[in-house]
């Protein structure tokens, strides 16, 4: 029992990091449809981010927590400088646009490894996070790990109140719910894809600052990460946050039990059976936004 | 495939394209032939006269990747299909290929060296078995991953699951393939992969000679797939393709399935791919993980765009000049290579996605529109394509 608890939580908090990276993308590739292969690389933004700042401010806490913002602000900006240089002008060709970003990737990660060198670089961790809590029933969790689990949380809710309350969120669903008839009722789409794409480029900032806590940071930090969030988000289904948040945690889950069962490696190549298999039943993802488009 | 040939029993005959009323089918079978014999020329007598033997073995790598590049541009470029994940394919037949090699220089009975040096299995794992035999290892390497394309494209295909979609998942694959064989190092070899081959069917491939009969048999092999994608492009089942690409909708409205029509496409590129794989293995003497994940995977494809997608000699062009740019100037500059990689992915894919053949097909419209042509067919119907 214990075991499958510890498992459970294993499972759960690899979700939360899956989440934290999947959150943006479920903003512009879901809601936009575009494919941002440089969304890693705006996680190793922010994740550098969290080790300048260190290097500036030496109390690993307050550097943490200042982080989170910076990060958020430098990462976005990144996605609204790439938005407006290239992918506005790929819309309408989203696999081109798969490999636009990933052309832009190779060039952030090259300047990475000018900038900050090649081998990876390690963030000090807050003194409040290097622990573990002891559960009753002889659970321990780690103490950064729950933190990421909050932050994920945070953020879930932070995105749901924003899309659903500010007139910003309201001009997002908008425009994804139907593009032409938002542009016509007066909504400047152009400037509501660029707020979309900073608002999820700087998620992926603010995951970035979550995995300096769990490893080492590297220029190619990014790419291995990248695919299992886009994984993430073609299984939870286009257009809603609901099947992102709940396939998070499905994945990790599975991950985790796969892992303990077998190696991982094989759990690894089960996720990707699982996905597959799924997709038979539900092709379109778990949840989808209904409309009249063709599609 | 037979369903297939059977419906397309059924089309009616394209009408001829209007901007090229002159070139009647006798002349563009005349212009391939002579094309053809150009090609073969240049690959089996100036290049092996005019290169060195080190330079030689390059060529014969490039190559290989040039083989991989026809099956993208058919699926990619033809059919609409963006494969990310063309080095499980490749990996399949060269691992494959590289299994039988180092039984066969361990010797019968005997283990691989690896087995040996990791000392972790007292015997021969049970699937390596069939691989001692020449006649299970050599379809092996085109028959596995043509498999593994059949039963993942139809799973997805029939579920329509496209474009982006697509893309994702078949990069998820090469991705858990990296993953498996780096894991069970026991019996793969983990990320060092097969390494150290010495021979090939009993010639040993230290000897200059040896290889430059490896060479050949590559430049033979690669001249047999364009001759088949050349008539697989040019049947009808190739106008199909294009139609799917184009119009999936109209397609299966018309009474035809999209699905089996983006399988055979799917199926024969991993089958390419398969085959440049088994034939890489004896040209550079190893196989390994690092050449088959998601980054070489994504390199094969920069090629085909550079050369032009939809073309038929553009992917081959184009893998092999991407492949001959990469070590030269990787060599000099490290750094500055993976920035031009970069910007070449950006520049060639955003403002020129015909490829440089684009350029060419644009100053030479007409007749030329059999090898380079297409393309401003191929730019105006991107945004349906995916």
């Amino acid at each position: 029992m214990t075991v499958l608890i510890g498992q459970l939580f294993t499972g759960v908090s690899i979700g939360a990091v899956l989440l934290l990276i999947a959150l943006g993308l479920a903003l512009t590739f879901g809601q936009m449809g575009v494919i941002n292969m440089a969304h890693g690389e705006f996680i190793m933004a922010g994740a550098y981010t969290t080790f300048v700042l260190q290097q500036v401010i030496s109390a690993a806490g307050w550097s943490l927590l200042i982080a989170l913002p910076v990060a958020f602000v430098v990462a976005g900006a990144m996605g609204v400088l790439l938005e407006f240089l290239l992918i506005r002008r790929l819309y309408a060709r989203p696999l081109d646009t798969l490999l636009v970003t990933w052309g832009v990737s190779l060039i952030l990660q090259q300047l990475a490894r000018d900038i900050f060198g090649s081998p990876n670089v390690q963030t000090r961790a807050p003194e409040l996070l290097t622990g573990n809590i002891a559960l009753p029933g002889g659970i321990t969790v780690a103490n950064n790990r729950l933190f990421i689990l909050a932050l994920a949380g945070g953020a879930v809710v932070a995105l749901t109140v924003a899309l659903r309350i500010t007139p910003l969120g309201r001009r997002i669903r908008a425009v994804v719910q139907n593009r032409d008839l938002a542009a016509v009722s007066g909504i400047a789409t152009a400037r509501v894809d660029r707020m979309t794409f900073f608002i999820g480029s700087g998620l992926a900032g603010i995951a970035g600052v979550a995995l300096t806590l769990l490893g080492p940071i590297g220029p190619t930090m990014g790419t291995n990460l990248i695919i299992d969030a886009f994984l993430v988000v073609v299984v939870g289904g286009i257009g809603q946050l609901k099947g992102t948040v709940i396939v998070a945690f499905a994945l990790g889950v599975l991950q985790a039990t796969g892992e303990y069962l077998t190696t991982l490696s094989v759990a690894k190549v089960m996720v990707f059976v699982a996905i597959v298999a799924f997709l038979q039943w539900r092709p379109q993802g778990m949840f989808t936004l209904r409309t009249r488009s063709l599609a | 495939m037979t369903t297939v040939a059977r419906d397309s029993r059924t089309v009616v005959d394209p009408a001829p394209p209007p901007a090229k009323p002159a070139a009647g089918p006798s002349r563009h079978r005349f212009r391939a032939v002579a094309g053809f014999a150009f090609g073969a020329a240049l690959l089996f007598a100036v290049a092996p006269l005019v290169l060195s033997d080190f330079r030689l073995s390059l060529l014969a790598k490039y190559l290989c990747v040039a083989m991989v590049a026809i099956g993208i541009g058919l699926a990619w470029g033809r059919g609409g299909m963006l494969a990310l994940g063309q080095g499980v394919f490749f990996g399949l037949g060269g691992y494959a290929m590289a299994m039988h090699l180092k039984l066969a220089d361990a010797g019968p009975g005997n283990m691989p060296d690896f087995m040996l040096l990791y000392g972790q299995l007292d015997e021969l794992p049970l699937w390596w078995r069939p691989f001692a035999s020449p006649w299970f290892a050599l379809p092996a390497t085109v028959l596995l991953p043509m498999a593994v394309a059949f039963v993942l494209g139809s799973l997805v295909f029939r579920r329509r699951v496209r474009g982006a979609y697509f893309a994702i998942l078949s990069q998820a694959l090469a991705a858990a393939m990296v993953i498996l064989l780096i894991g069970q190092q026991g019996t793969t070899g983990g990320t060092n992969g097969l390494t150290d081959i010495q021979g090939f069917f009993g010639y040993d491939l230290d000897d200059p000679v040896n290889q430059r009969m490896v060479y050949f048999i590559i430049a033979g092999t690669l001249l047999a797939l364009l001759a088949l994608a050349r008539h697989l492009m040019q049947c009808r089942y190739g106008e199909l393709l294009v139609a799917v690409r184009d119009g999936e909708e109209r397609v299966r409205f018309l009474g035809y399935d999209p699905a089996t029509v983006k399988l055979v496409a799917y199926v024969v590129a991993a089958g390419m791919a398969g085959l440049a794989g088994a034939l890489f293995v004896p040209a550079v003497g190893i196989i390994s993980p690092a050449l088959i994940g998601i980054v070489p995977s994504i390199e094969f494809v920069i090629g085909v765009a550079v050369g032009g997608r939809a073309t038929l000699l553009g992917p081959v062009l184009g893998a092999v000049a991407v492949a001959w740019a990469r070590t030269a100037l990787s060599e000099r500059f490290p750094g500055g290579w993976t920035y031009l990689q970069g910007l070449l992915f950006v520049v060639v894919v955003a403002f020129l996605p015909g490829g440089l053949a684009s350029l060419i097909g644009l100053a030479r419209r007409g007749d030329g529109e059999r090898w380079f042509g297409r393309l401003r067919r191929t730019r105006r119907t991107e945004g349906q394509a995916s």
